[in-house]
């Protein structure tokens, strides 16, 4: 397998884009990253795009296709991919597109990430909880908020994590993403506004949940010795790893812990040949706030059942040892479902080459790792300077 | 949604649930290939006693259009004591949920589907 390195990266504004069609988010993103490359376009060799629900969301499939034509792609005749895998369908892709380039099959591959959901406002977040089990768990009245807020319950009573904690790291992402000029909140929120905000499936309350938003973003890879030709800063992806689990939360052993998590960052972990102390700043999929604070455990972060301490203790503030979520996470930088999974890789790279302006840590080596559902996929990528 | 509903309803209006006799593990929902046993699983067919204890547990307060009408209420992860883990909706006051509590199956209107406003019924259970 051959190095991979990320040579541009774009993403359009998130949030609710009531102006912009599917397209058009699609497109800013895609010429951003190709600009970003310092690409012409047509040395593009193929295209792989996450998309969670183009189908419910806006009646439209072929979705890969559709973008390839308003990228101008079409008479490249060019293999133009759709990945799904729920709310981790960008991270596939990524994967998707890292394996076309690292296998040698491509040169340079295009991963991009897109979903518009404000078409169907009302209808958005039972479209979201199309990502876990519809027959036994969403139709015997359970909501992805609650099935997160079932994880928070068991964890809060197994391990101590109070509902400030998970307030906190709400704080933490808001205040995070008013140096975004991309995320959809730029607003700081405090504790006692989070602590306060209604429920939504108690333990969890309305600041503990990511919107669902509108939003697309797109990484250009190639293969290390093009990358050279192309950019002076190439950021390498070290790692690409996924893992699978039981679709329904019922059916796992442990319900605060994700196993795919902790398979597809330890595989990650041991290829990059490196370890979780060696992570400087990482992008978590903090659909639920309780999601961050079992990530920074799944991924060895902190030890089993200390998660909490990470937050109270500042360490994943952007000032602090490891920032996590430095765009605003999924809470306030937005979720915009299939698109994540590129927008957390446009993040890490631009930490980690010193494009991250006013949010700018110092970092050597980054970690995204986005999950479908409640973690039935996971998908962990490691990147480095 | 209702097609797929009615195709399971046995299994759903009587807890039926699946049982690999190869290793003794009971699946509800009921599961046709034992994960553990894979080519080796026996799977037959068993009726569960219905009655098990809350492992964890949520008020729902934003509930999708078609359960709009009952909430809040409350949903729970309940370990039936043959063993499966089921997600159902517990019928109780919000405030006398508790993880442990002891419940059992009843059947119960489940919500209404479409204009035509068919009910449909479901499982659910309440406190024993
Ligand atoms: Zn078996």
């Amino acid at each position: 397998m051959r190095r991979v390195a990320v040579i541009g990266v774009g993403q359009s504004k998130f949030g609710e884009l009531w102006d912009a069609s599917f397209r058009d988010i699609v497109l800013s993103a895609g010429i951003e990253a190709i600009e970003d490359a310092g690409l012409e376009g047509r040395e593009i060799e193929a295209l792989y795009v996450g998309n969670m629900s183009g189908g419910r969301f806006l009646s439209q499939e072929h979705i890969a296709a559709l973008i390839a034509d308003y990228a101008g792609l079409a008479e490249l005749h060019i293999p133009c991919t759709r990945v799904e895998g729920a709310d981790a369908s960008g991270g596939l892709a990524l994967r998707q597109a890292y394996l076309a380039v690292a296998s040698g099959l491509h040169d340079i591959v295009i991963a991009a990430g897109a979903e518009k959901v404000t078409d169907i406002v009302d209808k958005a977040m039972e479209i979201l909880a199309s990502g876990v089990d519809r027959e036994w768990e969403v139709f015997n009245g359970a909501t992805l908020a609650s099935l997160f807020a079932m994880m928070a319950r068991l964890h809060m009573d197994m391990y101590g994590t109070r509902a400030e904690d998970l307030a906190m790291v709400s704080v933490k992402n808001h205040r995070n993403a008013v140096k975004n000029p991309k995320a959809q909140f730029r607003r700081e929120i405090s504790i006692d506004v989070a602590l306060n905000s209604p429920y939504v499936a108690e333990p969890l309350r309305m600041f503990d949940c990511a919107p669902i938003s509108d939003g697309a973003a797109a990484v250009i890879l190639a293969s290390e010795e093009v990358a050279r030709k192309y950019t002076d800063t190439p950021v390498f992806i070290s790692a690409s790893s996924q893992a699978t689990d039981y679709i329904a939360l019922s059916s796992r052993k442990d319900f605060t812990r994700m196993d795919a998590v902790v398979f597809a960052a330890r595989e990650a972990y041991r290829k990059a040949g490196i370890g979780a102390r060696d992570i400087d700043v990482a992008e978590v999929h903090d659909s639920f706030t309780i999601a961050e604070i079992m990530a920074y455990e799944d991924l060895g972060f902190a030890e089993k059942g200390k998660g909490a301490e990470l937050i109270r203790e500042g360490v994943t503030e952007i000032d602090g040892d490891l920032p996590v979520n430095t765009s605003g996470g999924l809470k306030a930088c937005g979720h915009a479902a299939g698109a994540t999974g590129i927008r957390q890789a446009v993040e890490i790279t631009l930490q980690l080459r010193g494009d991250a302006g006013e949010r700018q840590v110092d970092a050597e080596r980054g970690l995204a790792l986005n999950i479908g559902g409640t973690g039935a996929t996971a998908v962990v990528t490691i990147f480095s300077r | 949604m209702l097609p797929r509903f009615w195709r399971k309803i046995k299994h759903r209006y009587n807890l039926i649930a699946t049982k690999c006799e190869n290793c003794g593990t009971y699946y509800y929902p009921p599961r046709n290939l034992c994960p553990k046993c894979r080519r080796k699983s026996r799977i037959v067919e068993v009726k569960l006693s219905g009655k098990g204890e809350v492992l964890s547990y949520s008020v729902v307060h934003e509930a999708p259009e078609n359960m709009k009408d009952q909430k809040p209420y409350v949903v729970a992860m309940i370990k039936l004591d043959e063993g499966p883990v089921i997600t159902s909706q517990l019928v109780c006051d919000c405030k006398e949920v508790r993880r442990g509590m002891r419940v059992k199956a009843a059947f119960r209107r489940c919500g209404e589907e479409g204009d035509a406003g068919i009910i449909y019924y479901c499982t659910k259970f309440v406190p024993e």
